[in-house]
Protein backbone atom coordinates (compact mmCIF):
# COMPACT_ATOMS: atom_id res chain seq x y z
CA UNK A 1 0.00 0.00 0.00
CA UNK A 2 1.05 3.23 -0.98
CA UNK A 3 1.66 5.46 1.85
CA UNK A 4 0.39 8.79 0.28
CA UNK A 5 -3.34 7.20 0.40
CA UNK A 6 -5.71 9.36 1.36
CA UNK A 7 -9.55 9.15 2.03
CA UNK A 8 -9.66 11.98 -1.04
CA UNK A 9 -7.57 9.42 -3.27
CA UNK A 10 -9.98 6.60 -2.05
CA UNK A 11 -13.45 8.29 -2.83
CA UNK A 12 -11.89 9.90 -6.27
CA UNK A 13 -10.61 6.52 -7.15
CA UNK A 14 -14.28 4.99 -6.16
CA UNK A 15 -15.91 7.74 -8.24
CA UNK A 16 -13.52 7.24 -11.18
CA UNK A 17 -14.68 3.77 -10.77
CA UNK A 18 -18.73 3.95 -11.00
CA UNK A 19 -18.50 5.95 -13.92
CA UNK A 20 -16.60 3.16 -15.35
CA UNK A 21 -19.81 1.67 -14.37
CA UNK A 22 -22.25 4.06 -15.71
CA UNK A 23 -22.94 6.00 -13.30
CA UNK A 24 -23.98 9.34 -14.45
CA UNK A 25 -20.78 11.64 -12.53
CA UNK A 26 -23.53 14.27 -11.04
CA UNK A 27 -25.14 11.44 -9.35
CA UNK A 28 -21.77 10.02 -7.54
CA UNK A 29 -22.23 11.35 -3.78
CA UNK A 30 -21.66 9.94 -0.37
CA UNK A 31 -25.38 9.36 0.06
CA UNK A 32 -25.77 8.25 -3.12
CA UNK A 33 -26.89 4.06 -3.17
CA UNK A 34 -25.82 2.06 -5.46
CA UNK A 35 -29.22 0.84 -6.23
CA UNK A 36 -29.84 4.52 -7.37
CA UNK A 37 -27.01 4.60 -9.34
CA UNK A 38 -27.79 1.23 -11.04
CA UNK A 39 -24.93 -0.27 -9.92
CA UNK A 40 -25.28 -3.93 -9.43
CA UNK A 41 -23.33 -6.77 -7.11
CA UNK A 42 -21.33 -7.61 -10.58
CA UNK A 43 -19.78 -4.05 -10.49
CA UNK A 44 -19.51 -3.90 -6.32
CA UNK A 45 -16.97 -7.17 -6.96
CA UNK A 46 -15.38 -5.17 -10.06
CA UNK A 47 -14.59 -2.25 -7.72
CA UNK A 48 -13.02 -4.86 -4.62
CA UNK A 49 -11.09 -6.03 -7.54
CA UNK A 50 -9.49 -2.16 -8.16
CA UNK A 51 -9.07 -1.71 -4.52
CA UNK A 52 -6.86 -4.60 -4.28
CA UNK A 53 -4.82 -4.30 -6.50
CA UNK A 54 -4.78 -0.37 -5.57
CA UNK A 55 -4.42 -0.47 -1.85
CA UNK A 56 -4.27 -4.16 -1.47
CA UNK A 57 -7.92 -3.90 0.74
CA UNK A 58 -9.58 -7.42 0.44
CA UNK A 59 -13.33 -6.59 0.28
CA UNK A 60 -15.57 -10.07 0.75
CA UNK A 61 -18.13 -11.45 -0.16
CA UNK A 62 -19.58 -10.69 3.07
CA UNK A 63 -18.83 -7.29 3.50
CA UNK A 64 -20.95 -6.38 -0.42
CA UNK A 65 -24.29 -6.71 1.50
CA UNK A 66 -23.56 -3.96 4.08
CA UNK A 67 -22.31 -1.74 1.39
CA UNK A 68 -25.78 0.02 0.35
CA UNK A 69 -24.02 3.91 -0.40
CA UNK A 70 -21.01 5.40 -1.86
CA UNK A 71 -20.47 6.54 1.54
CA UNK A 72 -20.25 2.93 3.17
CA UNK A 73 -17.59 1.73 0.23
CA UNK A 74 -15.83 4.66 0.91
CA UNK A 75 -15.89 4.48 4.86
CA UNK A 76 -15.12 0.58 4.58
CA UNK A 77 -12.13 0.42 2.30
CA UNK A 78 -10.43 3.96 3.91
CA UNK A 79 -10.77 2.01 7.15
CA UNK A 80 -9.40 -0.82 6.03
CA UNK A 81 -6.66 0.96 4.60
CA UNK A 82 -5.88 2.23 7.61
CA UNK A 83 -6.39 5.69 6.66
CA UNK B 1 -14.40 -8.29 -35.66
CA UNK B 2 -13.56 -7.67 -31.81
CA UNK B 3 -10.19 -6.83 -30.49
CA UNK B 4 -9.61 -9.65 -28.45
CA UNK B 5 -8.66 -13.70 -28.84
CA UNK B 6 -9.78 -17.01 -27.95
CA UNK B 7 -7.94 -19.68 -25.35
CA UNK B 8 -8.60 -23.47 -26.32
CA UNK B 9 -7.31 -25.31 -23.57
CA UNK B 10 -5.88 -29.04 -24.43
CA UNK B 11 -5.67 -27.63 -28.52
CA UNK B 12 -3.20 -29.66 -28.88
CA UNK B 13 -5.19 -32.65 -30.32
CA UNK B 14 -8.93 -34.05 -30.88
CA UNK B 15 -12.05 -31.88 -29.81
CA UNK B 16 -9.65 -28.76 -29.22
CA UNK B 17 -7.34 -29.17 -32.21
CA UNK B 18 -10.45 -28.75 -34.16
CA UNK B 19 -12.46 -26.40 -31.97
CA UNK B 20 -9.08 -23.92 -32.60
CA UNK B 21 -8.99 -24.75 -36.15
CA UNK B 22 -13.19 -23.59 -36.44
CA UNK B 23 -11.98 -20.44 -34.37
CA UNK B 24 -9.61 -19.14 -36.25
CA UNK B 25 -11.84 -19.71 -39.65
CA UNK B 26 -14.80 -17.26 -37.92
CA UNK B 27 -11.35 -14.18 -37.56
CA UNK B 28 -10.04 -15.16 -33.87
CA UNK B 29 -6.45 -15.02 -33.35
CA UNK B 30 -6.34 -18.68 -31.32
CA UNK B 31 -4.29 -19.60 -28.11
CA UNK B 32 -3.53 -23.31 -28.22
CA UNK B 33 -3.30 -24.54 -24.66
CA UNK B 34 -1.65 -27.72 -24.59
CA UNK B 35 -0.14 -29.48 -21.53
CA UNK B 36 2.64 -31.61 -22.90
CA UNK B 37 2.78 -31.81 -26.28
CA UNK B 38 4.42 -29.05 -27.89
CA UNK B 39 5.12 -30.27 -31.06
CA UNK B 40 1.32 -31.00 -31.73
CA UNK B 41 0.39 -27.50 -30.54
CA UNK B 42 2.59 -26.06 -32.43
CA UNK B 43 1.57 -27.56 -35.49
CA UNK B 44 -2.59 -26.74 -34.85
CA UNK B 45 -0.93 -23.13 -34.78
CA UNK B 46 0.91 -23.55 -37.98
CA UNK B 47 -2.78 -23.77 -39.56
CA UNK B 48 -4.08 -21.06 -37.85
CA UNK B 49 -4.28 -17.23 -39.57
CA UNK B 50 -2.82 -15.94 -36.10
CA UNK B 51 -1.86 -18.01 -33.35
CA UNK B 52 0.26 -19.39 -30.36
CA UNK B 53 1.09 -22.46 -28.20
CA UNK B 54 0.46 -21.44 -24.81
CA UNK B 55 1.70 -24.50 -22.65
CA UNK B 56 0.76 -24.83 -19.03
CA UNK B 57 -1.19 -27.58 -17.19
CA UNK B 58 -4.84 -26.20 -15.80
CA UNK B 59 -4.80 -28.20 -12.35
CA UNK B 60 -2.22 -26.25 -10.88
CA UNK B 61 -3.64 -23.35 -9.33
CA UNK B 62 -0.64 -20.86 -10.81
CA UNK B 63 -1.63 -21.78 -14.40
CA UNK B 64 -4.94 -19.44 -14.72
CA UNK B 65 -2.86 -16.42 -14.78
CA UNK B 66 0.22 -17.22 -16.46
CA UNK B 67 -1.58 -18.84 -19.66
CA UNK B 68 -3.99 -15.78 -20.36
CA UNK B 69 -0.94 -13.42 -19.81
CA UNK B 70 0.84 -14.83 -22.13
CA UNK B 71 -1.72 -15.51 -24.78
CA UNK B 72 -2.96 -11.46 -23.89
CA UNK B 73 0.55 -10.26 -25.02
CA UNK B 74 1.27 -12.67 -27.54
CA UNK B 75 -1.88 -11.79 -29.66
CA UNK B 76 -2.51 -8.53 -28.51
CA UNK B 77 -5.76 -8.45 -27.11
CA UNK B 78 -7.98 -10.02 -23.93
CA UNK B 79 -9.21 -13.07 -24.17
CA UNK B 80 -12.79 -12.75 -25.39
CA UNK B 81 -13.57 -16.59 -26.23
CA UNK B 82 -12.60 -18.92 -23.75
CA UNK B 83 -13.04 -22.73 -24.58
CA UNK B 84 -12.37 -24.89 -21.64
CA UNK B 85 -11.83 -28.08 -23.07
CA UNK B 86 -8.97 -30.04 -21.51
CA UNK B 87 -9.83 -33.62 -19.83
CA UNK B 88 -8.52 -36.49 -18.59
CA UNK B 89 -9.87 -39.91 -17.88
CA UNK B 90 -8.47 -42.29 -15.05
CA UNK B 91 -10.77 -45.21 -15.40
CA UNK B 92 -11.97 -47.51 -12.98
CA UNK B 93 -15.09 -48.92 -11.29
CA UNK B 94 -15.85 -46.77 -8.10
CA UNK B 95 -15.12 -49.22 -5.70
CA UNK B 96 -11.39 -49.13 -7.22
CA UNK B 97 -10.93 -45.62 -8.17
CA UNK B 98 -8.22 -44.14 -5.79
CA UNK B 99 -8.15 -40.91 -4.37
CA UNK B 100 -5.29 -39.77 -6.51
CA UNK B 101 -7.59 -41.16 -9.37
CA UNK B 102 -10.56 -38.56 -8.66
CA UNK B 103 -8.58 -35.58 -7.22
CA UNK B 104 -6.57 -35.91 -10.50
CA UNK B 105 -9.81 -35.38 -12.76
CA UNK B 106 -11.86 -33.21 -11.18
CA UNK B 107 -8.85 -30.70 -10.31
CA UNK B 108 -7.98 -30.86 -14.10
CA UNK B 109 -12.04 -31.30 -15.93
CA UNK B 110 -13.72 -28.87 -13.56
CA UNK B 111 -11.46 -27.00 -11.04
CA UNK B 112 -8.97 -25.74 -13.92
CA UNK B 113 -12.33 -24.59 -15.96
CA UNK B 114 -13.18 -23.01 -12.84
CA UNK B 115 -10.22 -20.88 -12.47
CA UNK B 116 -9.88 -20.10 -16.11
CA UNK B 117 -13.09 -19.14 -15.86
CA UNK B 118 -12.70 -17.11 -13.26
CA UNK B 119 -9.79 -15.52 -14.79
CA UNK B 120 -11.16 -14.72 -18.47
CA UNK B 121 -14.24 -12.72 -16.55
CA UNK B 122 -13.19 -9.46 -15.63
CA UNK B 123 -12.10 -8.93 -18.89
CA UNK B 124 -14.93 -9.93 -20.85
CA UNK B 125 -16.78 -8.00 -18.19
CA UNK B 126 -15.44 -4.80 -18.99
CA UNK B 127 -15.47 -5.72 -22.77
CA UNK B 128 -19.55 -6.45 -21.80
CA UNK B 129 -18.80 -9.02 -24.51
CA UNK B 130 -17.25 -12.79 -24.11
CA UNK B 131 -18.02 -15.91 -24.54
CA UNK B 132 -17.09 -19.47 -22.34
CA UNK B 133 -17.61 -22.67 -23.69
CA UNK B 134 -17.33 -25.77 -21.76
CA UNK B 135 -16.36 -29.02 -22.89
CA UNK B 136 -17.98 -31.15 -20.90
CA UNK B 137 -19.31 -35.04 -21.71
CA UNK B 138 -22.43 -37.10 -22.26
CA UNK B 139 -21.14 -39.03 -19.89
CA UNK B 140 -21.82 -35.96 -17.43
CA UNK B 141 -25.50 -36.40 -17.75
CA UNK B 142 -26.42 -40.53 -18.00
CA UNK B 143 -24.34 -43.06 -16.78
CA UNK B 144 -21.12 -44.56 -17.65
CA UNK B 145 -19.56 -47.33 -15.27
CA UNK B 146 -16.03 -46.90 -15.14
CA UNK B 147 -16.03 -43.13 -15.19
CA UNK B 148 -17.48 -41.85 -11.37
CA UNK B 149 -14.67 -38.89 -11.51
CA UNK B 150 -15.04 -37.69 -14.79
CA UNK B 151 -18.87 -38.12 -14.76
CA UNK B 152 -18.29 -36.03 -11.41
CA UNK B 153 -16.45 -33.46 -13.05
CA UNK B 154 -18.13 -33.45 -16.32
CA UNK B 155 -21.65 -33.10 -14.56
CA UNK B 156 -20.01 -30.31 -12.54
CA UNK B 157 -19.10 -28.27 -15.35
CA UNK B 158 -23.00 -28.71 -16.41
CA UNK B 159 -23.57 -26.93 -13.20
CA UNK B 160 -21.06 -24.01 -13.06
CA UNK B 161 -22.38 -23.14 -16.75
CA UNK B 162 -25.94 -22.67 -15.37
CA UNK B 163 -24.81 -20.43 -12.71
CA UNK B 164 -21.86 -18.72 -14.35
CA UNK B 165 -24.10 -17.83 -17.18
CA UNK B 166 -27.07 -16.16 -14.55
CA UNK B 167 -24.11 -14.02 -13.09
CA UNK B 168 -23.15 -12.36 -15.76
CA UNK B 169 -25.86 -12.49 -18.68
CA UNK B 170 -26.62 -8.81 -18.15
CA UNK B 171 -23.09 -7.99 -19.31
CA UNK B 172 -23.04 -9.33 -22.67
CA UNK B 173 -20.86 -12.72 -21.39
CA UNK B 174 -22.24 -15.90 -22.34
CA UNK B 175 -21.09 -19.49 -20.61
CA UNK B 176 -21.90 -22.16 -22.58
CA UNK B 177 -21.30 -26.62 -22.39
CA UNK B 178 -21.21 -28.44 -25.34
CA UNK B 179 -22.03 -32.61 -24.18
CA UNK B 180 -20.12 -34.56 -26.81
CA UNK B 181 -20.93 -38.46 -27.22
CA UNK B 182 -18.69 -41.19 -28.65
CA UNK B 183 -15.94 -38.50 -30.48
CA UNK B 184 -13.51 -40.01 -32.37
CA UNK B 185 -10.45 -39.01 -30.57
CA UNK B 186 -7.13 -40.45 -28.45
CA UNK B 187 -9.29 -40.26 -25.26
CA UNK B 188 -12.02 -42.64 -26.61
CA UNK B 189 -9.29 -44.74 -28.95
CA UNK B 190 -8.94 -47.51 -26.22
CA UNK B 191 -12.91 -47.70 -26.43
CA UNK B 192 -13.75 -51.35 -27.68
CA UNK B 193 -16.21 -50.34 -31.28
CA UNK B 194 -16.39 -53.95 -32.11
CA UNK B 195 -19.18 -54.61 -29.31
CA UNK B 196 -21.83 -53.11 -30.52
CA UNK B 197 -21.23 -49.98 -28.91
CA UNK B 198 -22.09 -47.58 -32.30
CA UNK B 199 -25.40 -50.02 -32.20
CA UNK B 200 -26.81 -48.35 -29.54
CA UNK B 201 -26.17 -44.31 -30.95
CA UNK B 202 -28.76 -43.75 -33.16
CA UNK B 203 -26.45 -42.18 -35.65
CA UNK B 204 -25.35 -45.45 -36.02
CA UNK B 205 -21.72 -43.78 -35.90
CA UNK B 206 -19.27 -42.07 -33.71
CA UNK B 207 -18.99 -38.33 -34.40
CA UNK B 208 -15.85 -36.45 -35.70
CA UNK B 209 -14.05 -33.30 -33.15
CA UNK B 210 -15.00 -31.18 -36.12
CA UNK B 211 -19.03 -31.83 -35.45
CA UNK B 212 -18.18 -30.89 -32.29
CA UNK B 213 -15.94 -28.11 -32.77
CA UNK B 214 -18.91 -26.40 -35.12
CA UNK B 215 -21.21 -26.19 -32.13
CA UNK B 216 -18.59 -24.59 -29.93
CA UNK B 217 -17.93 -22.24 -32.90
CA UNK B 218 -21.59 -21.43 -33.21
CA UNK B 219 -21.90 -21.09 -29.39
CA UNK B 220 -18.70 -18.60 -29.27
CA UNK B 221 -20.39 -16.72 -32.66
CA UNK B 222 -22.22 -13.02 -32.16
CA UNK B 223 -24.99 -15.47 -33.34
CA UNK B 224 -25.18 -17.02 -30.08
CA UNK B 225 -25.54 -14.22 -28.17
CA UNK B 226 -29.45 -14.76 -26.77
CA UNK B 227 -28.23 -18.73 -25.38
CA UNK B 228 -26.59 -18.68 -22.16
CA UNK B 229 -26.33 -21.33 -19.34
CA UNK B 230 -27.47 -24.32 -22.01
CA UNK B 231 -25.79 -27.82 -22.71
CA UNK B 232 -25.84 -28.66 -26.23
CA UNK B 233 -25.29 -32.33 -26.54
CA UNK B 234 -23.63 -33.68 -29.64
CA UNK B 235 -24.26 -37.41 -29.95
CA UNK B 236 -25.88 -38.37 -32.71
CA UNK B 237 -28.96 -39.45 -30.89
CA UNK B 238 -27.54 -41.18 -28.27
CA UNK B 239 -29.77 -39.05 -24.81
CA UNK B 240 -32.45 -38.58 -27.01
Amino acid sequence: MPETVTREAIQARVNEALEEFGAEPSDITPDATFEALDVDSLDLVELGQIVQEEYGVELKGEDMPKLKTVGDAVDLIAERAGV
Amino acid sequence: MRDGCALVTGGSRGIGAATARALSEAGWPVAVGYRSDADAAQAVVDELGQGVAVQGDVSDPEAADAIFKTAEKKLGGPVLVLVNNAGITSDNLAIGLTDEDWDRVVSTNLSGAFRLTRRALRPMLKARFGRIVNVSSIVGLKANPGQANYAAAKAGLVGMTKTIAAEVARRGVTVNAVAPGFIDTELTAGLDQSDGLVDHIPARRTGTPEEVAACVRFLASEDASYVTGTTLTVDGGLSA
